[in-house]
């Protein structure tokens, strides 16, 4: 643990000493541990209209034009794509990210439907197949009840259950694209609002080449009646997907929003830049959870997702809250912050996260809380999981600007190692200028014991199991965030994710 | 159904098992009394499975099956209950859960069929009253925050939820006082069924007044040195080991010079 004070702006947490935790250069280790199997590394063969691989002006603009945009989107995109030119892949992140060709990826794929759909009866039925076998069945009668689903394969959305429904409450839920062409407005009045495209490379590389996505907006009093989510999967190879989600809860309106992922096995790795924003408006509530299980790589560190993801919501008005919640399982490199301005007087921030890393993965997560408003509260429950030679940072910033009278920060960072082979590690940036603030922060390094293991085997429980049951008790806090059904998947999740790990 | 035939086993190269021989036949209680450091709980620990001392000899059967043979969740599945001196804490997993899931680990080695959520709180509700263990306790998490006694106790908990063939029950009446000893010998005597047996290794003699064991044995420095009937227990209690300790180094000595 150290302490550093970041010296960041607003939104952007910057370079700073991190260097004396890089200690574990164990890439020649290669354990004799198997890794659990990941079952979402199938591959759909369905055609694709694909633009060339490569990165210019032009790519830009075919991008927007395939999707038939308006002007000022393409604008949009084009003065994000000059800014990247100008920018760096950042450093800091305790991460080794091998180098990566931009010219070298695909920037636009979509899976070829012979007719577009007008209803979900119409959708190619390759597609749906491909869907129900990740368990996220596009029919609605067949789908979970009280879940919308938006399900997005490389660069476009290809299917939105219930949007019918919802619309009956004013619920705008749909594709990106849509949304781009039926309420421009909207989108045109927060896209980039919390997240700009020069707040980081990844941001704006995404700014510029982001293909679709979901759009949310609950109206003012609305409190949507069913979870929202969007599904991404990853098909084509050598394609980076860059989606955008954007999420707008107006006055005292109520959502909770889920967000899953897989891709499928290949030896190289794929790029994954997302952005998500969330807007929270006086007196509303965003619930928003991710379980995020793309590719890992195999258990040499070979191929996987890059997954390198800018995510934040403003507490806009007062009495607002933002609520992210993610079991991070997947990737072979996670670079993400879900964060929160608390911009209202009174609002809520809250960040609640359990991070598993095996084998070669990387991890480098946390949050940032800017506490901008009175009596503002921000609580932080971070729980990073390691196995094999993988590492695991926690990175966090609590911020307290001078107006932010009577904020409050309660943060808990702990760390979970199984074997010896890999690395945890935490990153606190605390900043107040607010002397009313108070701000605590405990943090806790463990181990799974041998001891703990014998128990539960000498009750009857494999050591497979038991380590599932370990872990997950504790993460309990963090997986008890998730909406039920959910729940369950994600302890079944954290249990595959680490089999293999131990003995 | 268990025969240990001249066990010798060693932590990190030192000897702590130097040949153990016992014999518990189906029904039986046997008691395991010795000095401190004298190898009950490594002997313990041995015959549940953990893998912490190397086995140099001997074998031990159990049903009629290689017990060293067994994964220590198999040796569960089959009946075999260790009531540990130190339990584990399990931050986060709740002693229902963990039951569950050892519970239906168990019914599935049988055969059967998960046990349904009802059916499982009931069969809990039930062994709680059996046991004498507060409500509140199983509501948290494994032995989580649980006082010393409640750890015992909820070990007593667990074997009766498990309903081991042998249970061994390495001091389980160490730091209980006097209400919960008594409780806890009271539900090992109600779960005592004819075909069961149970391995009390205990220092006092208090416990014995309640379990009655057929047998009393004293390990003393790796090796079980007197094996007699209940009335050992009394004989130690008021003796203590010395005498013990001395008759053993008589036989090692004489061993020593004529080494068989
Ligand atoms: N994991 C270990 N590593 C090293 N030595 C050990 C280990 N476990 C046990 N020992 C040693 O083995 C010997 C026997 O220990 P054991 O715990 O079996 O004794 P015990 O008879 O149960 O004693 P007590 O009555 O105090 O519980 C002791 O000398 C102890 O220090
Ligand atoms: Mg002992």
């Amino acid at each position: 643990m150290n302490g550093n004070i970041c010296q960041g702006g607003l939104f952007t947490l910057q370079e700073s000493t991190v260097s004396e935790n890089m200690e574990n250069d164990s890439d020649k280790i290669l354990d004799e541990v198997t890794s659990g199997d990941y079952k979402y590394g199938f591959y759909t063969d369905i055609e694709a209209d694909q633009i060339a691989k490569g990165l210019n002006e032009d790519v830009v603009r075919m991008i927007s034009q395939r999707k038939g945009e308006p002007g000022w989107l393409l604008e949009f995109r084009l003065r994000a794509y000059r800014h990247w030119l100008t920018m760096k892949m950042p450093g800091w992140a305790n991460l080794k990210i091998p180098e990566i060709d931009y010219q070298d990826i695909i920037y636009y794929s979509a899976p070829r439907q012979k007719v577009a759909p007008g209803s979900l009866d119409e959708i190619d039925p390759e597609l749906k197949k491909t869907f129900d076998r990740l368990g996220i069945p596009l029919d609605e009668q067949k789908h979970l009840s009280g879940v919308a689903v938006d399900a997005v394969m490389d660069s476009v959305s290809v299917a939105t259950t219930f949007r019918e429904t919802l619309a009956e409450m004013g619920i705008i839920f749909s594709s990106f694209s849509e949304a781009v062409k039926e309420y421009p407005d909207l989108v045109k009045r927060y896209l980039g609002s919390v997240v700009p495209y020069t707040d980081n490379y990844f941001a704006a590389l995404n700014s510029a080449v982001f293909s679709d996505g979901s759009f949310c907006y609950i109206p003012k009093g609305v409190r949507c009646p069913m979870e929202l989510s969007t599904y991404f999967r990853i098909n084509a190879a050598n394609t980076g997907q860059f989606e955008r989600t954007l999420l707008v809860a107006d006055e005292e309106s109520y959502v909770s929003y889920l967000e899953g992922c897989t891709a499928p096995m290949r030896d190289e790795n794929q790029l994954h830049a997302a952005v998500v924003e969330i807007v929270s408006e006086r007196g509303a509530e965003v619930k928003y959870a991710t379980v995020q299980n793309w590719y890992p790589g195999d258990k040499n560190g070979r191929g996987g997702i890059y997954n390198f993801v800018t995510k934040r919501g403003i507490c806009k008005g007062d009495n607002s809250k933002i609520s992210w919640t993610q079991v991070e399982t997947g990737s072979a490199i996670t670079w993400k912050y879900p964060s929160c301005i608390l911009k209202g007087d009174n609002s809520v921030g809250e960040f609640y996260s359990v991070a598993v890393t095996n084998n070669h993965q990387q991890a480098d997560t946390g949050t940032k809380m800017i506490h901008i408003g009175r009596n503002t509260r921000s609580t932080i429950v971070s729980k990073g999981i390691s196995a094999g030679v993988s590492q695991n940072s926690y990175r966090g910033l609590v911020k307290v600007l001078k107006k932010a009278s009577g904020a409050r920060n309660f943060s808990q960072c702990d760390s979970l190692l199984l074997g010896d082979k890999c690395g945890a590690h935490t990153f606190p940036y605390i900043e107040v200028d607010n002397q009313t603030a108070v701000i605590e922060h405990e943090a806790t390094t463990s181990k799974i014991g041998e001891d703990q293991i014998f128990y539960c085997n000498q009750r009857g429980i494999s050591t497979e199991d038991a380590i599932g049951l370990i872990v997950n008790g504790y993460a309990r806090e963090v997986i008890n965030k998730l909406p039920m059904e959910f729940a369950v998947e994600a302890q079944k999740l954290l249990q595959i994710s680490l089999e293999g790990s131990v003995g | 159904m268990l025969v240990i035939d001249n066990l010798k086993a060693s932590i990190n190269g030192k000897q702590i098992l130097k040949g153990i021989s016992l014999h518990v036949k189906e029904g039986e209680v046997h008691a395991i009394m010795g000095p401190n450091g004298s190898g009950k709980s490594t002997l313990a620990a041995i015959l549940a499975g953990r893998e912490f001392a190397a086995i140099d000899g001997g074998s031990v059967s159990y049903f009629g099956r290689n017990l060293l043979d067994m994964a220590p969740e198999e040796r569960s599945r089959d009946g075999l209950f260790l009531g540990f001196q130190y339990p584990i804490e399990i931050p986060g997993v709740s002693m229902v859960n963990f039951m569950k899931t050892a519970i239906n680990e168990h019914r599935k080695y049988r055969g059967l069929e998960p046990l349904s959520a009802s059916d499982f709180l009931k069969l809990m509700r039930e062994k709680k009253e059996l046991v004498e263990i507060d409500s509140t306790l199983t509501n948290r998490s494994v032995n989580e925050g649980f006082s010393g006694g409640e750890k015992k106790k909820n070990e007593i908990f667990q074997m009766a939820m498990l309903e081991p063939r042998l249970a061994i029950l390495d001091e389980t009446d160490s730091g209980l006082d006097i209400d919960a000893l008594r409780i806890v010998a009271n539900g090992v005597n109600k779960l005592k069924r004819k075909d069961s047996s149970v391995i009390v290794i205990t220092h006092y003699q208090r416990l014995l007044d309640f379990i009655v064991p057929d047998v009393v044995h004293v390990l003393y420095d790796g090796r079980i040195v007197k094996t007699a009937g209940k009335e050992l227990a009394l004989e130690l209690e008021e003796k203590g080991y010395d005498w013990i300790k001395k008759e053993a180094e008589k036989t090692e000595e004489s061993w020593r010079v004529n080494p068989q």
